[in-house]
C-alpha cells in the first residue's frame, strides 16, 4: 500500500507537487492519470525517496522509502528516464542491484527469462531498442519480487505488442495482490488498463474513482445534485435514462465529503430535466449544478502545462471538441 | 528478440527471504560495477601502461645521455635523490589517469542515471557512497602496489649503472609503499571531487585544475605564507611521501605531507556525502 499526505514539492519558483494526497491499494491497477508536467513522476521520485518532499509525507507499507531495509524486496519501480549504463550488459545490471539487496545471482536469471531478455543478456543495454530498455526496466522492477510496483509511463514508445504485454502483466501482477501504481497521460491508455484512477493536474488531485465513474463523467457532462433523499431522486434519474455515481467529482469549489450526505453525480442528463423529474416525485433538492466534464476541468486546470499536438494548439477549441 | 514473451509464463517466482546483504553485498555490488564497464577497465589498463611504461623510457633515456650535453645538473639532480625520480618518471603521468578514473566512477552514474537505480536498491545514500569509496580504494592499492614496485625495479635495474638504488636503503622502500597509497588516495580524491561536481568534464577539469596547476600558480606565492599555502596544497603535500627523507626547507615531512593530503580527501568527503543526503538525485 502507497500513502501520500500533503505531498508538496517545488523547483525553484515551480510547484511541481502541491499537497497531494492519495492511498494505492493492493490487489488492482490503479492508473495515475495527468497531462505532461502534471507532476506524475515528480510524485513517484518523492514516493522512492529520490527527490525530498518541501511538506508532506509518502509512506510504502507505513515506512518511508529509505527505512525500508532492502527496499527492492518491497517495492519495484520502473523510471521514465533511463537509469542502465549504455556500456553494462543487462546481466551485470541486474547482478550489482540483486547483490545490494542479497538476492541470489540465480534470480538475475530467472528476471531476464521472465521479460524475455535470456537470450541477449550479456549484451550491451545500449544495444537494446526501446522495447528492450524497457523489459530490462521491469525485469529490475521485478527482481526483488516486489508487493508493490510504480511504473512510470510503461508504455511510452512501445509497439502494440509491447503494449499489450505491458498491460497484462500488471493485470497479472495485481491479481496475485500486489499493490500497483503506474502513471500515464493518455486517459485511454488507463481506460483499459486501470482499474481505478488518480487524477492530478498542475501538482493537484483533481478526482480519484474507479476508472468506470471517471470515464462516465469524463465523456459527458455531468450535474452534480444534492438531496436529502438522494436514493429515491437516483432510482428515477436512472429510469429515466441518465447515470447516478454516488458522490462529486472533485471539481473545484465542491463541499469536502463530511457535508457531502446525499450528493451525486448525474450524467446523460441535463439539469432542467433532473429538476422536473425531482418536482413531480416531490424531491426536495438542496443543489442542482452543471458542471463542466472531467476532461473540461482537467483542461483548464492544465491548459499552461498541456502538450500541444494532444489536443490541438488552441485550448478553446480543445474544449469544444471534447464536450462534443 | 522483439516479441515479447507469452504472459502466462511470467507467473513470478518468489524469491527466498533469507540471503546475504548488508555492507558485503554492497562492496559486491560496487565492485561489479566498476568491472562490467569499460571505460573503468580501459582507464585502469592506462594507468599501469603509462606508469610503467614512461619510468621505463625516462630512466632508460637518462641513463643513455648520461654525461651527455647539457645533463650535468639533472644527472646531479637524479643522483641526489634517484628514487624521487624513478617514481617521478612514471606516476607525473599516470596520476593524470588515476584523476580521470576516480572522477569516471561516480560521475558516469550521474551522465548515465544509474545513480537512480542505484538509489532506489540503496536508499541509505552515504553507504552506498562508503561501498564505492572502499571497492575503489581497495582495487587502486592492490593495482598501485604492484605499479610501483614493477616500475622501482625496472627503474632501478636501468639506474643502476649509473646510480644504485635498493629497497634496503633508508626511507626508500616508504617510498614506494608510499607512491602506491599517494595514488590510491588521490583516486578517491577524485572520486569526492566528482561526487559533489557530477559531471564528468566539470569534476575533471576540477582535479586537474586542484592537481596539476595549482601548485604552479601557488609555486609563485610570494613570502612564507606563500611557502605555507604552497606546502599544504593536496597534491604538494600528498607527494612528499615518495621522497626518501625530508629536505630541508621542506615545512613538511613525508608521512606528514600524506597525512595533510588524507586530511583534504577527507574533507571533501564529508562535504560530498553531506550534499549526496541532501540533494535531489
Amino acid at each position: 500500500m502507497i500513502e501520500v499526505r500533503d505531498l508538496t514539492k517545488r523547483y525553484g519558483s515551480k510547484l511541481a507537487v502541491d499537497q497531494l494526497s492519495f492511498t494505492v491499494d493492493p490487489g488492482r491497477v490503479t492508473g495515475f492519470l495527468g497531462p505532461n508536467g502534471a507532476g506524475k513522476s515528480t510524485t513517484m521520485r518523492l514516493v522512492l525517496g529520490l527527490d525530498h518532499p518541501n511538506a508532506g509525507s509518502a509512506t510504502i507499507n507505513g515506512k518511508p522509502y529509505h527505512e525500508l531495509a532492502k527496499p527492492l524486496r518491497t517495492v519495484g519501480a520502473l523510471l521514465e528516464v533511463k537509469s542502465v549504463h549504455a556500456g553494462r550488459s543487462a546481466r551485470n545490471h541486474l547482478l550489482f542491484l540483486a547483490q545490494t539487496q542479497g538476492l541470489p545471482r540465480a534470480r538475475v536469471d530467472e528476471v531476464l527469462g521472465l521479460v524475455g531478455l535470456a537470450d541477449v543478456a550479456d549484451k550491451r543495454a545500449g544495444s537494446f531498442s526501446l522495447g528492450m530498455s524497457q523489459r530490462l526496466g521491469i525485469a529490475a522492477a521485478m527482481l526483488g519480487d516486489p508487493q508493490v510496483l510504480l511504473l512510470d509511463e510503461p508504455v511510452n514508445g512501445l509497439d502494440p505488442e509491447g503494449v499489450l504485454w505491458i498491460r497484462n502483466l500488471m493485470r497479472q501482477l495485481a491479481a496475485e495482490g500486489r499493490t500497483i501504481l503506474v502513471s500515464s497521460h493518455l486517459m485511454n491508455e488507463m481506460a483499459v488498463t486501470a482499474d481505478y484512477l488518480i487524477v492530478i493536474g498542475r501538482g493537484r488531485l483533481i478526482t480519484e474513482s474507479s476508472t468506470q465513474d471517471v470515464i462516465a463523467r469524463s465523456t459527458d457532462k455531468s450535474v452534480r445534485v444534492r438531496s436529502p433523499d438522494a436514493a429515491r431522486l437516483a432510482e428515477l434519474i436512472t429510469g429515466a435514462g441518465g447515470a447516478v455515481v454516488p458522490g462529486g467529482t472533485g471539481a473545484p469549489g465542491e463541499p469536502a465529503p463530511a457535508n457531502g450526505a446525499g450528493l451525486v453525480t448525474v450524467t446523460g442528463m441535463e439539469a432542467p430535466r433532473i429538476g422536473e423529474l425531482a418536482a413531480s416525485a416531490s424531491i426536495v433538492l438542496h443543489e442542482l449544478t452543471p458542471l463542466a466534464s472531467l476532461e473540461d476541468a482537467f483542461i483548464e486546470l492544465t491548459s499552461g502545462s498541456l502538450e500541444f499536438g494532444k489536443h490541438g494548439p488552441d485550448p478553446v477549441a480543445a474544449r469544444d471538441g471534447s464536450a462534443r | 528478440m522483439t516479441s515479447a514473451p507469452p504472459v502466462t509464463r511470467a507467473r513470478v517466482p518468489s524469491v527466498r527471504p533469507a540471503g546475504r546483504a548488508g555492507f558485503g553485498g554492497l562492496l559486491r555490488a560496487e565492485w561489479t560495477k566498476i568491472r562490467s564497464v569499460r571505460s573503468t577497465v580501459w582507464t585502469l589498463i592506462l594507468f599501469v601502461v603509462i606508469t610503467v611504461g614512461f619510468t621505463t623510457l625516462f630512466t632508460w633515456l637518462t641513463v643513455a645521455n648520461w654525461n651527455g650535453p647539457r645533463a650535468a645538473s639533472r644527472d646531479a639532480t637524479v643522483a641526489s635523490d634517484p628514487i624521487r625520480f624513478i617514481l617521478g618518471a612514471g606516476i607525473g603521468l599516470g596520476q593524470l589517469t588515476i584523476c580521470v578514473l576516480g572522477a569516471l566512477v561516480i560521475t558516469t552514474e550521474y551522465s548515465t542515471g544509474v545513480i537512480r537505480a542505484s538509489l532506489l536498491a540503496v536508499p541509505r545514500r552515504i553507504q552506498m557512497l562508503a561501498a564505492k569509496v572502499v571497492v575503489f580504494a581497495a582495487l587502486l592499492i592492490v593495482v598501485a602496489e604492484i605499479v610501483v614496485f614493477c616500475s622501482f625495479f625496472i627503474g632501478s635495474a636501468i639506474l643502476h649503472s649509473r646510480v644504485a638504488v635498493s629497497l634496503s636503503d633508508p626511507g626508500i622502500t616508504r617510498a614506494v609503499i608510499g607512491a602506491g597509497l599517494f595514488l590510491s588516495v588521490l583516486g578517491v580524491f577524485a572520486l569526492a571531487i566528482g561526487a559533489l561536481i557530477r559531471h564528468t568534464a566539470g569534476a575533471i577539469t576540477t582535479v586537474i585544475g586542484v592537481v596539476f596547476v595549482l601548485p604552479i600558480l601557488s609555486g609563485l606565492l610570494p613570502g612564507s605564507w606563500g611557502a605555507h599555502i604552497d606546502a599544504y596544497l593536496p597534491e604538494q603535500a600528498g607527494s612528499l611521501i615518495d621522497e626518501a627523507h625530508q629536505q630541508s626547507g621542506q615545512l613538511l615531512s613525508p608521512w606528514q605531507g600524506f597525512g595533510v593530503f588524507c586530511l583534504w580527501t577527507a574533507v571533501l568527503l564529508a562535504v560530498a556525502a553531506f550534499l549526496l543526503v541532501r540533494r535531489d538525485a
